[in-house]
């Protein structure tokens, strides 16, 4: 029983990461059509600026600031460099492979190749006790913060002006441009927001496995991919459910199946949403 | 016959008079290029070849490109691998400039030719070249199951999904699964299990000649392809997916078609690549290699006849001599992927027909440069 539990708060803590990755990936998706590969550098880009300043600043003000920094980072990549190739989504998406591959290497030459280790809240190494398991605390933060981001997600895009035009541009883009509305400028919003959840989970991740690498970001956006797709792409709740369901397979099989099983049981389940629901469980099609 | 004042002297029927009249639909509305052109276009690849393939006897040193003369063993190597690359990224492109199918997970077939033939011969003891042959069909028959799967996706979702095959790759290769694979470490190749002349740094001109071989295989196989009736019905697929579908052909069959054709040219690449490199290492299966293929085939000109071999051997030239540099180049120009990633970037933007696209559109500016003759 205990093992079941501290597999599922793992499992849980592992989608929370996934969750923010993915919930930005998707409405990036969604709305603006791009496919976003450099999304792995505004993890990175997070991670390494709270990793940098948080010996002099504090640990708070150094998240504040990452977490700030990825979302500038991702916006100005919006405005640079997606903004000229408008409609244009395959050279969109060879872009953005060319900008994680450079950012990778910037942050190599910047910061090495090493992993460095990462700090964390002394209250985030303690060890709970719950129904008999001893669970590390900084499971907890990161379900919390993922609960928190899911929730303020969808209150913004359900209550709030922009919130509104980000969803109907999910629905269609055309029909918004018609109306008057300069959907560009949602764009950039998205980038923004994407970029700091991402950063905020290189934070989180880097807390999580106590060590920041700049290669990091990459294999984590793979599964955030699969997350997107399983939930549909632009779906903010999908990517929450798929981000569930992703992490607690991957716990378990792993777990309980020989090592590396619960990744390939992830993709088996990919591909099995994908043939039986195109579409994901929520959200548009994924074609184009 | 007298009152033609306005017939161009230049149009077809005219200039073709000797044409065969034996099939009454007319076979071009364009003038062909002039023979003398066809004739350089069919030679120039052959001349290429022929000094390719008789480089390793010159001693020529060129100071600034490489380290050593041509004929020195490091050299000789490096092209090799610049001549893998090129074969691999044609190979590649077959599905991403000709078809129009962006797949993330082509270093899946290529690790397995490269993982393949290295289990066989370095574990099993088998001879290279039944070896080489079962990798070969191996890596046909993962594309073709695979394939199947991926392809009732299309779009990103086709991407996303051979992107997931791909990654599963990788991990189940850098976990070691029975000691097959040495993990993240690789797996050298057991120079035991190899016939002599592929064997020491004395024979390395072998490995080139092999890499040379290689990809005037890729080049010889989708070239055949890119003129036949197949070539066309998939530049069709990728401009208009709907069309070939009302034209009663299958796209999926068509799509599996050239996937299991294009694994199986990767996995011959991996293959090569094993041997060039003497092994295999996780690398070769990670997404990076995909990436980068994309890269290559973008940056010499995707969907164009050599734009994709030119990719492949400047991106593998670059990457290996922007290595050797790059402790004695400031900041980031020490990482070799950062200055290929921005050339990249700067390239889509610059460049969308990629670099060997650039003579085509500088023509207009050659011709306006030219000085007229009447």
């Amino acid at each position: 029983m205990s093992t079941v539990v501290l597999l599922t708060l793992t499992g849980l803590g592992l989608a929370a990461l996934y969750f923010l990755i993915a919930s930005g990936l998707s409405l990036v998706f969604g709305l603006a059509g791009v496919l976003n590969f450099a999304h792995g550098l505004f993890l990175s880009i997070g991670a390494y600026v709270t990793w940098s300043v948080v010996g002099s600043w504090g640990l708070l003000p150094a998240i504040l600031l990452g977490v700030a920094a990825a979302a500038a980072t991702g916006a100005l990549v919006e405005l640079v460099l997606i903004r000229p190739l408008y409609t244009r989504h395959t050279e969109q998406v060879l872009v953005t492979v060319g900008l994680s591959l450079a950012g990778v290497a910037l942050l190599q030459s910047v910061w090495g190749a090493d992993a460095r280790v990462f700090p964390r809240p002394a209250w985030a190494s303690e060890v709970i006790g719950i129904a008999g398991a001893q669970v590390p605390a900084d499971r907890f933060l990161l379900i919390g913060a993922a609960v928190v981001v899911l929730l303020g997600l969808l209150a913004f895009l359900r209550y709030t002006r922009y919130g509104l035009i980000i969803r109907a541009g999910v629905e269609n883009r055309a029909m918004v441009s018609a109306l008057g509305i300069d959907v560009r400028n949602a764009f950039t919003l998205v980038f923004a927001i994407g970029g700091a959840l991402a950063g905020l989970a290189g934070i989180l991740g880097g807390m999580y496995f106590s060590a920041i690498s700049p290669g990091q970001g990459a294999s984590l956006l793979i599964f955030a991919f699969i997350v997107v797709v399983i939930g549909g792409l632009g779906s903010v709740a999908g990517a929450a459910g798929a981000a569930v369901a992703v992490g607690l397979l991957q716990q378990f099989v792993n777990y309980y199946g020989t090592a590396g099983a619960g990744d390939v049981s992830v993709v088996v389940l990919l591909a099995a949403v994908l043939l039986l629901r195109p579409t994901g469980l929520a959200g548009k099609v994924a074609t184009a | 016959m007298t009152t033609q004042p306005s017939v161009p002297p230049a149009a077809p029927a005219a200039i073709l008079p000797e044409a065969p009249a034996s099939g009454s639909v007319p076979s071009r509305a364009t003038p062909s290029p002039s023979a003398a052109g066809q004739l350089r276009r069919r030679l120039t690849p052959l001349l290429l070849l022929v000094i390719a393939a008789s480089l390793p006897w010159s001693t020529l040193d060129i100071p600034g490109l490489f380290d050593g003369p041509l004929n020195s063993p490091g050299t000789l190597q490096l092209l090799a691998l610049c001549l893998v690359f090129g074969g691999l990224a044609l190979g590649y492109d077959l599905l991403f400039g000709r078809s129009g199918l962006l797949s993330f997970g082509h270093a899946l077939y290529i690790a397995a030719g490269a993982y393949g033939v290295d289990i066989l011969v370095s574990h099993y003891g088998w001879p290279l070249w039944r070896a080489a042959l079962v990798t070969v069909l191996a890596a046909a028959l993962l594309a073709l199951l695979l394939g199947s799967v991926a392809l009732r996706t299309s779009g990103i979702a086709f991407s996303m999904v051979t992107l997931a095959f791909a990654q599963v790759g990788h991990i189940v290769i850098s976990r070691d699964p029975g000691g097959l694979t040495g993990g993240e470490e690789g797996l050298p190749l057991a120079s035991a299990g190899l016939p002599g002349f592929l064997v020491g740094v004395s024979n390395t001109v072998n490995l080139y000649w092999l890499a040379l071989a290689f990809l005037t295989v890729v080049v010889l196989v989708v070239h055949t392809v890119d003129r036949s009736p197949l070539g066309r019905t998939l530049t069709g697929l990728r401009d208009d997916e709907r069309r070939i579908a009302v034209l009663g052909l299958s796209p999926y069959r068509l799509k599996l078609l050239v996937f299991v054709l294009a694994g199986g040219l990767a996995g011959l690449g991996g293959v090569t690549y094993a041997l060039v490199v003497g092994g295999a290492s996780p690398h070769v299966a990670s997404s990076e290699l995909t990436l980068s293929l994309i890269v290559m085939a973008v940056l010499g000109g995707a969907g164009t006849r050599w734009g994709a071999v030119f990719g492949g051997i400047l991106y593998a030239y670059l990457d290996q001599r922007l290595a050797r540099l790059g402790g004695t180049l400031p900041g980031p120009f020490a990482e070799p992927l950062f200055v290929l990633g921005t050339l990249f970037i700067l390239a889509v933007y610059f460049v969308p027909g990629g670099l060997t696209g650039l003579g085509a559109r500088l023509e207009p500016l050659r011709r306006a440069l030219r000085p007229r003759r009447d």
